[in-house]
């Protein structure tokens, strides 16, 4: 492990960013060897600003401008594959695109970091936020880090190399943020000296690389006599990434005074009923909170970072003593009986004695606005359901009926 | 400070979106510990109604919506009070700026405070051009800086030249100064 010391004030730089240029700065401070992505709204910041940086000569990486999202990640796998620090950014359909390579990604153990900047799915075409485009990779076996505001992109971003890294790990990792609300949002990002960022990370030591003078096959056939084995080694891969996560962010938080965890709570210790969502929305519902509050509502927030892996044990522990909890989500899962991340959070508290009643609203969908009366709509709704003793497997807020 | 929120109006290409970012910047420079600005991207196109939004704070801000009750609208095209409501949501007592040439006493908001300057004339005067036409975001930032005391001139200046270096930024920056030197409630 490095050792690394809290940097002083006065070498942090402050600048107005947006979400992508907050990326896109965190990125060229990483020491990429790699970069190949295929511009897409509201992505293409990171694309553009990086490629302005290995242009002005900036930074040492290689940019690949591919042709497609499909050929993006299949050129971060065979960057990856040689040692390279590879990452590359896409969102919606070109997430989408890129599905079938991010399997090899996993599969083939190569700590890529993907930044996404969540957009809906066609169609109808639309290019704003919600979450549908990760959620569509959620057994894809990437880590998935969902980040609330511009500097928790740009800290979460350089944390991610390090945690992809871990030979304990070894996996890709998406960064996400929510298209344009975050993407395309200016707000004050503190950045860290460049030194401090590379003495942080490190060079990337690869566990074992291509190489032409020792040659190796990666990712070749296994069919029914090994390929389940190299399942089991993922799914070990994945459980490890929390003692990881944990390690890395005890390091970051000495260098920076900064940490999230891999969820936040925010006023939950004498909830009643918890709030229970991420990104944009996970602010949204602390200022819900917040004036809530101040009307002696018993009300917190449970803001979840990690999807993949899901801290499920964890979070069981932090909302066990409530009442409700009241998940909203970007997405849906068309005729399931709940949303994906309401049926983790089902999943979760299953095993408990005392299990708190768990309501699900499908929110802003297409980036249709989540004001702050949504998010008082799903509490008060909740609070009928726990007088009634019973809810309904999901609903959805803020939609014409 | 409680939080200030402002919407921007304006046309597709006037510079609406920079505005409230350049905003949001001198903010920060000023000491705000919490800035957002954030555009409305809709099926806009050169010339049809834009908005844009900017939040202000002491503390650092959670909520992640869209303004519906702004304490500030600012107004970059003098045609557009015509096609949209200014004073939709407005707080009781907010301010409205706008770029005309028409005088506060010429509007009738009920009880918004009304701020007018000429940032169509000035842009002209001090050759701030995009393809041939004036562009008035830098001199509201100007009037922005006089009508509600919330970031310095200097720092609006400050900003216009960090983002436009040499003679373009000078000449933005003056055309900021003409704004807060004319802006005026009467």
């Amino acid at each position: 492990m490095t050792s690394v010391e809290r940097v002083p004030e006065d070498q942090i730089v402050v600048e107005g960013l947006t979400g992508d240029a907050a990326i896109a700065h965190a990125l060229k401070q990483c020491d990429l060897d790699v970069l190949a992505a295929y511009p897409i709204t509201p992505q293409t910041i990171i694309v553009e600003d990086y490629q302005k940086f290995a242009a002005n000569g900036e930074v040492d990486a290689k940019v690949i401008p591919v042709e497609s999202e499909h050929s993006a990640m299949s050129a971060c796998v065979g960057a990856s594959a040689v040692g390279a620090r590879v990452a590359t950014a896409s969102a919606s359909a070109g997430l989408a695109l890129m599905w079938e390579v991010l399997y090899c990604a996993s599969g083939m153990r190569m700590p890529i970091v993907f930044t996404v900047a969540n957009r809906a799915l066609s169609a109808p075409i639309n290019i704003h936020n919600d979450w549908s485009d990760t959620y569509g990779a959620r057994d894809s076996g990437f880590i998935q880090i969902y980040c609330q505001s511009g500097q928790e992109a740009y800290d979460t971003t350089i944390m991610a190399f390090k945690i992809a890294e871990d030979h304990d790990v070894l996996l890709p990792i998406i960064v996400a943020i929510d298209g344009f609300i975050l993407s395309h949002n200016v707000e004050r990002v503190e950045m860290l000296p460049t030194e401090a960022v590379h003495k942080f990370l490190g060079k990337r030591v690869p566990f074992i690389a291509l190489d032409p003078t020792k040659p190796i096959t990666m990712g070749p056939l296994a069919l029914t006599d090994y390929y389940f084995e190299f399942k089991q080694q993922q799914i070990d891969a994945i459980n490890a990434v929390p003692d990881v996560f944990k390690k890395v962010e005890a390091e970051f938080e000495k260098m920076t005074g900064r940490k999230y965890g891999m969820f936040e709570t925010y006023k939950t210790e004498d909830a009643d009923i918890i709030l229970f969502t991420h990104s944009s929305p996970g602010g949204t519902a602390k200022a819900v909170v917040d004036a809530l509050r101040e009307q002696g509502e018993k009300v917190g927030v449970l803001r979840l970072r990690m999807f993949r892996p899901f801290p499920a044990k964890e979070i069981a522990e932090a909302v066990k003593h409530a009442k409700a909890v009241v998940v909203f989500e970007k997405c849906l899962s068309f005729g399931a009986p709940a949303n994906p991340l309401a049926m983790e959070v089902r999943t979760a508290l299953y095993d408990l004695e005392k299990r708190p009643m768990v309501t699900d609203f499908v929110i802003g969908l297409g980036g249709r606005d989540v004001p702050p009366t949504t998010i008082v709509e799903g509490y008060e709704k909740t609070k009928e359901y726990l007088k009634k003793g019973k809810a309904p497997f999901f609903e959805t807020l803020g939609v014409r009926k | 400070m409680p939080m200030i929120e402002i919407r921007w109006h304006g046309r597709g290409g006037q510079g609406g979106v920079t505005s409230a970012e350049l905003l949001a910047k001198a903010a920060f420079l000023d000491g705000y510990k919490g800035v957002q600005a954030f555009p409305y991207f809709g099926a806009e196109r050169r010339g049809a109604p834009v908005k844009a939004f900017t939040r202000i704070s002491d503390e650092p801000i959670n909520v992640r919506s869209q303004i519906y009750e702004p304490d500030i609208v600012a107004i970059l095209d003098p045609g557009i009070v015509d096609l949209i409501d200014p004073t939709e949501g407005l707080k009781e007592n907010g301010i409205i700026i706008i770029n005309t040439q028409k005088a506060p006493s010429e509007f009738d908001y009920d009880s918004a405070r009304i701020f007018t300057y000429d940032g169509t004339g000035i842009a002209l005067r001090h050759n701030l051009l995009v393809a041939g036409l004036p562009v008035v975001n830098t001199t509201m930032l100007g009037a922005f800086a006089k009508a509600t005391g919330l970031v310095k001139l200097e720092t609006v200046q400050e900003v216009i030249k960090q983002k436009w270096p040499g003679k373009v930024g000078e000449r933005n920056a003056a055309g900021a100064k003409e704004a807060y030197d004319s802006c005026s409630d009467k």
